[in-house]
């Protein structure tokens, strides 16, 4: 079932690689010197890492019924944190751990709204999203921290051989589907967001659980707000992460997570987050004007959505049904 | 059943309004229906009777429009018709109401009851006149209810009454009920009855879904049986017996029905209590009452839709707190913070509600099961695969669950099976109080039984059993005490031994005026 659910992003994805090709017959290209691979593949999943690592939290978080639109702020945050440290004359590595220990508390922040205070996810996240810049501004005192440190340099434009970036999100994706598989997290997330009160009554922490999925996710918006500030030696309070929630959520959408929870696909958000960047990087490689970049970004979102649309997708697999009877095939499927 | 001979068949004076004659319906792999012939008359209530997965609902569907023919036609009033949806049957006066309320609650009940043909007055909605003629709808039949009020702010049952008072605003010439009266209390179904005959005697033919048998010789003036997508009887209902009924339904013998019925012997109970409460309330839900339970019993609750039943569960299973009183196990206090800690001291409990609070639809059958025994044991040790499989593979093959498929999406099985998935969930946390909430409703007989059989069971081999249910019969029949709820007060215990239907309907009864439909 989720194998079919990932064919048509799986598609979407072959194809735009297929135009980049036709308008870049190198693309596909791949270089090694000084040890470092090169190649435009290389740069999607280098610059994607970030999103990717923020769709992987927000998927689970998703999977619970819930959103955090909070990530770009608190990425933000870490790299202020990061930056303000290092300026101030401290370690590198004592730098990013202030910066995620931070990034933790505006998790467990977050997480005490929704699961304790039953404030809507959106609304309690919106908080953060709005005050955390403010919060990054302040630590920066308004001004971009450009800093010049190797060791912190390393962690968004460092190499071992693939950029440090990628192997970074890939080993959290890893450490991610491990532990939802290996121990009992995923059908609990699952379970708390297909049905938070049958979790309740079976005995399910479901305020755990869910508090555990927001701290995730900061951490990982911290992580990749590390990212972002590393590869440019410097923080930006306005700028960093800015809409990175936006593409994040895209990406888990794109993945065949359904925003309502339950059943999730972690494979299905690297795709997205994959198409996501694919799609930047097409707007560069054909050319197009970059008047309306957003415009061919859109349409290309919802082409993949509409694939995968319920009422759409059976119409594609089979001859069309009449528009009517679309609700009743949805129901024979069920049985 | 296409016998000329057979009284049913032919009623002087009078034509088929409706006249289905051998339609199949086939989805891919099953045929849903096959070669099914059906009449219904002006003026009469017909029941549809049949375990889940007979074919009611393709029935329904099919007459309705909603499933196309394979084969087949129907006649409406002795013209043939093809419906492409349920507008076009609803059009030609085939009104369905469905098990679910199917309204808006933010709406007022003039609006819903005329949502879609209100009447108009330059362009606009003419308030006036919706709730004039929603109220000359509602005194027809006989309900007493402010149209102008929010339809939410009424009981389940009011509303069912007004989702019926909509199907029948468009002169409906065939009503049908689809288990109308699975969530409503014993009031509250005589109050539809009354309706369904005031229409009846009107000349509307009603076409009647419930699993209620009761409620089928109650009502009917005839009754077709449907079995594995056939038509096994069509009956006049005076001259059918219930075991005739109940037989064809399950195409065979009353072995387990019969078996469950003689009321089992079991050992004698602990002398020491299991569970005591003691002046345990909760304002606004149930009034300080006193229980206990012991060890190998099955205590029946037993009271009307709203008396509290549920609610009394709901402290002893720590799924709401109690303001008042305290819980004793074994002697010794406990507190009952939350379902998790009335789990972990084994008391477990199966809520009224399957879909909202019982079954996470969209995990597997597996999942759905071990989900109570993993959350005791938290998120970071999962049940062993090999443990889960074994468990689920037992409990699948004990309660006979169709189909024996770990791996199938919980929600996509029947009822009964749904209820018997939630029960192994309960059963694999080895409780030592079960709390059972109405485990039987909404289910065909067959599950009924076998879930009937289990709880004796467990008792015999030492569990005690919380049951409820609406059906007095069943309570009756399977416990050993039943405690009588009424108004959220308990007002009796009776032993199981000298407790009929009777008795216990006559304890609800007592004191207590006419249920009335509040307004």
């Amino acid at each position: 079932m989720s194998n079919r659910r990932l064919l048509w992003p799986a598609l979407a994805l072959v194809a735009l690689l297929l135009l980049n090709l036709v308008f870049t017959p190198s693309f596909f290209a791949l270089r090694l010197q000084d040890g470092h691979l090169f190649g435009s593949l290389v740069d999607i999943l280098r610059n994607g890492a970030p999103t990717l690592l923020i769709a992987l939290g927000m998927t689970l978080v998703i999977a619970t019924r819930g959103i955090d639109l909070s990530v770009g702020a608190v990425a933000a945050i870490a790299g202020a944190v990061a930056c303000t440290h290092i300026a101030d004359g401290g370690g590198p590595v004592t730098a990013m751990a202030l910066a995620l220990v931070l990034c933790a508390v505006l998790g467990l922040w977050n997480g005490f709204l929704v699961s304790v205070v039953g404030i809507q996810p959106i609304i309690a996240t919106l908080v953060l999203m709005t005050a955390g810049r403010g919060i990054a501004m302040l630590l920066t005192e308004g001004q971009i921290v450009t800093i010049d440190d190797d060791v912190y340099r390393q962690v968004g434009a460092g190499f071992l051989v693939l950029p440090i970036a990628i192997l970074i999100s890939l080993a959290v994706l890893g450490g991610v589907a491990l532990a939802t598989r290996r121990t009992a997290l995923g059908m609990l997330v699952e379970s708390v967001g297909v049905n938070p009160e049958a979790s309740r009554l079976a005995g399910v922490r479901a305020r755990t659980i869910i508090w555990t999925v927001y701290v995730f996710v900061a951490l990982c918006a911290g992580v990749a707000g590390l990212m972002i500030s590393s590869n440019v030696s410097a923080a930006d309070a306005n700028n960093a992460g800015l809409w990175i929630e936006l593409d994040a959520i895209l990406a888990v959408v794109i993945g065949g997570t359904s925003l309502a929870g339950g059943r999730y696909s972690l494979t299905g958000t690297l795709l997205g987050a994959v198409i996501i960047q694919t799609l930047t990087t097409t707007v560069y490689t054909i050319g197009v004007p970059p008047e309306v970049t957003l415009v061919f970004k859109a349409v290309v979102v919802i082409i993949v959505c509409l694939l995968q649309a319920p009422r759409v997708a059976p119409a594609l697999r089979r001859a069309p049904a009449p528009p009517k009877a679309e609700q009743e095939v949805e129901e024979v499927a069920v049985r | 059943m296409t016998d000329p001979t057979n009284p049913a068949r032919t009623r002087p004076g009078n034509e088929p309004l409706v006249d289905l004659r051998g339609i199949t319906v086939e989805f891919p792999g099953v045929k849903a229906l096959q070669d099914v012939d059906f009449r219904l008359f002006p003026g009469e209530v017909h029941a549809l009777m049949g375990e889940n997965g007979a074919g009611k609902s393709t029935l329904i569907k099919a007459l309705t429009g909603v499933h196309a023919l394979d084969t087949g036609e129907i006649h409406l009033a002795g013209e043939p018709v093809s419906f492409a949806g349920p507008a076009q049957a609803q059009a030609a006066g085939i009104s369905t109401v469905y098990q679910e309320v199917n309204l808006c609650p933010n709406l007022s009940v003039a609006e819903n009851i005329l949502l879609g043909r209100e009447p108009r007055r330059f362009g606009a909605i003419n308030g006036w006149a919706m709730r004039a003629r929603a109220a000359k709808l509602l005194s027809r039949m006989g309900l007493t209810i402010d149209p102008g009020s929010a339809l939410g702010n009424h009981p389940i049952a009011v509303q069912q009454l007004v989702a019926i008072a909509r199907a029948v605003a468009v002169d409906a010439r065939v009503l049908i009920l689809d288990e109308p009266t699975s969530s409503l209390d014993a009031g509250e179904v005589a109050e539809l009855f009354r309706i369904i005959r005031v229409l009846r005697d009107e000349g509307v033919a009603i076409l009647f879904v419930t699993h209620f048998l009761e409620q089928v010789f109650q009502i009917s003036d005839r009754v077709t049986v449907l079995r594995n997508g056939k038509v096994v009887g069509e009956h006049d209902t005076p001259k059918l017996s219930r075991i005739t009924l109940v037989s064809a339904m399950l195409g065979r013998e009353l072995g387990v029905l019969a078996e469950v019925e003689r009321r089992t012997e079991r050992r004698a109970a602990d002398p020491a209590p299991l569970l005591v409460a003691e002046g345990l309330g909760r304002s606004g839900a149930i009034e300080p009452f006193d229980l206990e339970i012991h060890a190998g019993e099955v205590v029946g609750l037993a009271g009307l839709l709203g008396s509290g039943r549920t609610e009394l569960a709901r402290l002893l299973a720590g799924a709401d707190r109690a303001d008042t009183g305290r819980v004793l196990l074994d002697g010794r206090p406990l507190r009952l913070r939350s379902p998790r800690t009335a789990l972990a001291k084994g008391i477990a409990y199966s809520s009224e509600d399957r879909k909202a609070e019982g079954l996470v639809s969209d995990l597997t059958v597996r999942d759905n099961m071990i989900l109570a025994m993993q959350a005791a044991r938290g998120w970071a040790r999962q049940v062993p695969r090999r443990t889960a499989d074994e468990l689920v593979a037992s409990y699948l093959a004990r309660l006979d669950i169709r189909p024996a498929n770990p791996d199938a999406v919980v929600g996509t099985l029947s009822g009964g099976n749904q209820q018997k998935v939630l029960l192994a969930r309960w059963l694999i946390t080895r409780p030592r109080l079960l709390i059972l909430d109405e485990p039987t409703r909404g289910i065909d007989v067959g599950a009924k039984a076998q879930i009937q059989q289990v709880v004796a069971d467990l008792a015999a081999d030492g569990m005690a059993v919380l049951f409820i249910s609406a059906e007095l019969e069943e309570v009756v029949r399977i416990c050993d005490r039943i405690v009588v709820l009424r108004d959220r007060h308990k007002i009796a215990e009776l032993s199981g031994a000298d407790a009929g239907v009777d008795d216990v309907m006559e304890l609800i009864a007592s004191g207590s005026t006419r249920v009335e439909v509040r307004s």
